[in-house]
């Protein structure tokens, strides 16, 4: 019975502390990207700001929420939630401590990619029920940037699996335990983060959104908190690629022994936070037909090559 | 378990039917892609974790996309709701209709004749797929690289007969 207790207490406690990350970073992101832009940032309400997250919050709840009426209704409704019940699924799989994880599938890796796939439906049925130019390219672009970098963001993540052996996350980190895998797979650790860059479109690869070509992209007649959906969806969507890239080549829970092992999985995966929106401030974004070249004649050679090379590199060690 | 899967094969039998009947062909693909999930949760209860795990990469993640990326660009409408209606209509599906209705019951009669034997599952780790694929069947997954590569050079081709440079900036790149 307590083990049954347990097992809902962590799924509730990673569910309130997902949600509460991801409005939190509201603020982090406003107050970050203010400080490496030399401005001030979100300072009024409450102790540095804080309470804007609170401001913001119920600015959404209290907008009007609106449905186009030359939108397609269903279709346009389904679209916010479908980005934030996959993010939130992936999160099932990700060991956050030794006690602390929801599944160990055995596909695990698998499943990630499968659930980050399903969140490009997000992007197509909102630019496309939107039933307006700007939305309906932002959708265009954000399908082949997805469909795209999806391809060797999988194959940039079979390096890690060939060295543990295994598609589960648990086993992935605790094969970590000598040195981390971004040692022995530093070409797989960048691909996977530029395409995991790509799979949240956050800039510099916003492509879909690009406020300053169509309007705000695939999101352009979502408002209230249909908007927020999505808004959290990116959020969510960054705190999922940091906390996969840690416990992929970062070694997740590991580390010297005077913090808990989750608390060493919280400061690694902020890390990559703040290095995301370190990127928002200091990078311009590309052409959309650089980023299709980018992606297909730079990174999938060179994913295929890691690939290669690990893979010989296995076998040369292992020959008897 | 069995709950479960009866609960999944009744989802994948209504969204396909969904499918055939919807008369926007988003919306259907929309059930195609219900339907597939469907799939691979009974694929992962017979034991497949790996094959389940594909069916959502690769058939409702990327397959069901591109079908959606090309209905998108040809802005159906209303037309193409009425067209289908009058290509859906009762003469059109009644005989095929009967004519399955008899096989299927045909199905159902032989599945209950048959001695009842309970299915041992074994579930069957990605690792023992892999050793397969790689082993015995090494050739097929050899020949479907050859035909996907034909596939790949095919796309090139064709693609790269369309260049047509309709702004002056990408001209001077390209030269």
């Amino acid at each position: 019975m307590s083990e049954t207790l347990n097992y809902w207490l962590v799924i509730v406690g990673i569910l309130f502390v997902l949600l509460n990350i991801a409005a939190f970073l509201i603020w982090v992101e406003r107050r970050m990207l203010a400080l490496w832009q030399d401005r001030l940032g979100p300072n009024r309400a409450g102790p540095f700001g804080l309470l804007i997250i609170l401001a913001d919050t119920l600015k959404l709840f209290f907008k009007e929420d609106w449905i186009p009426p030359f939108a397609d209704r269903h279709v346009f409704v389904i679209a916010p939630a479908v980005i934030v019940i996959s993010v939130l699924l992936s999160f099932a799989i990700i060991p956050f401590a030794p006690a602390i994880q929801i599944v160990d599938l055995n596909i695990g890796l698998l499943f990630f990619l499968g659930m980050s796939s399903l969140g490009v439906y997000s992007i197509v049925l909102g630019g496309w029920a939107s039933n307006n130019k700007y939305s309906l390219l932002g959708a265009l672009r954000g399908a082949s940037q997805m469909i795209s970098y999806e391809v060797f963001m999988g194959l940039s993540l079979m390096g890690v699996v060939m060295l543990s052996g295994s598609f589960s996350l648990r086993t992935i980190v605790e094969a970590q335990k000598d040195y981390w895998f971004v040692l022995l797979q530093p070409v797989g650790f960048v691909i996977f983060f530029i395409a995991g860059i790509a799979e949240t479109h956050r800039l510099p690869f916003d492509i879909p959104e690009a406020e300053s070509e169509l309007v705000a992209g695939f999101h352009s007649e979502y408002s209230g908190m249909k908007f927020g959906m999505f808004f959290i969806g990116e959020y969510l969507g960054i705190t999922l690629i940091s906390s996969i890239t840690v416990a992929l080549f970062f070694g997740g829970w590991l580390g010297p022994a005077f913090l808990p092992p989750l608390a060493w999985f919280a400061i690694k995966t902020a890390g990559f936070i703040l290095f995301f929106i370190l990127l928002r401030a200091s990078l311009p974004r590309p052409r959309y037909d650089q980023l299709m070249e980018y992606g297909w004649k730079i990174l999938l050679p060179l994913t295929l090559l890691n690939l290669l090379v690990t893979g010989g590199i296995i076998l040369f060690l292992n020959q008897p | 378990m069995n709950v479960f899967f009866y609960i999944a094969a009744a989802v994948a039998i209504i969204s396909t039917l969904m499918v055939i009947t919807r008369k926007h062909p988003v919306h259907a693909l929309l059930y195609l892609i219900v339907s597939f999930m469907a799939v691979a949760i009974i694929f992962f209860q017979l034991g497949a974790p790996f094959v389940a795990a594909l069916e959502i990469v690769l058939y409702a993640g990327a397959i069901v996309v591109l079908f959606i990326f090309v209905v998108m660009m040809l802005n159906l409408g209303r037309e193409t709701s009425l067209q289908e209606k009058t290509w859906l209509n009762l003469a059109t599906w009644l005989l095929p209709g009967v004519l399955g209705a008899i096989l299927l019951i045909e199905l159902i009669y032989l599945i209950s004749t048959q001695p009842n034997e309970t299915l041992t599952i074994a579930e069957i780790e990605p690792k023992a797929v892999a050793l397969s694929l790689f082993g015995p069947y090494v050739i097929g997954v050899e020949l479907s690289a050859m035909l996907l590569m034909a596939g790949v050079i095919g796309a090139a081709h064709i693609g790269r007969r369309t260049i047509k440079h309709y702004h002056r900036f990408l001209q001077e790149e390209t030269k």
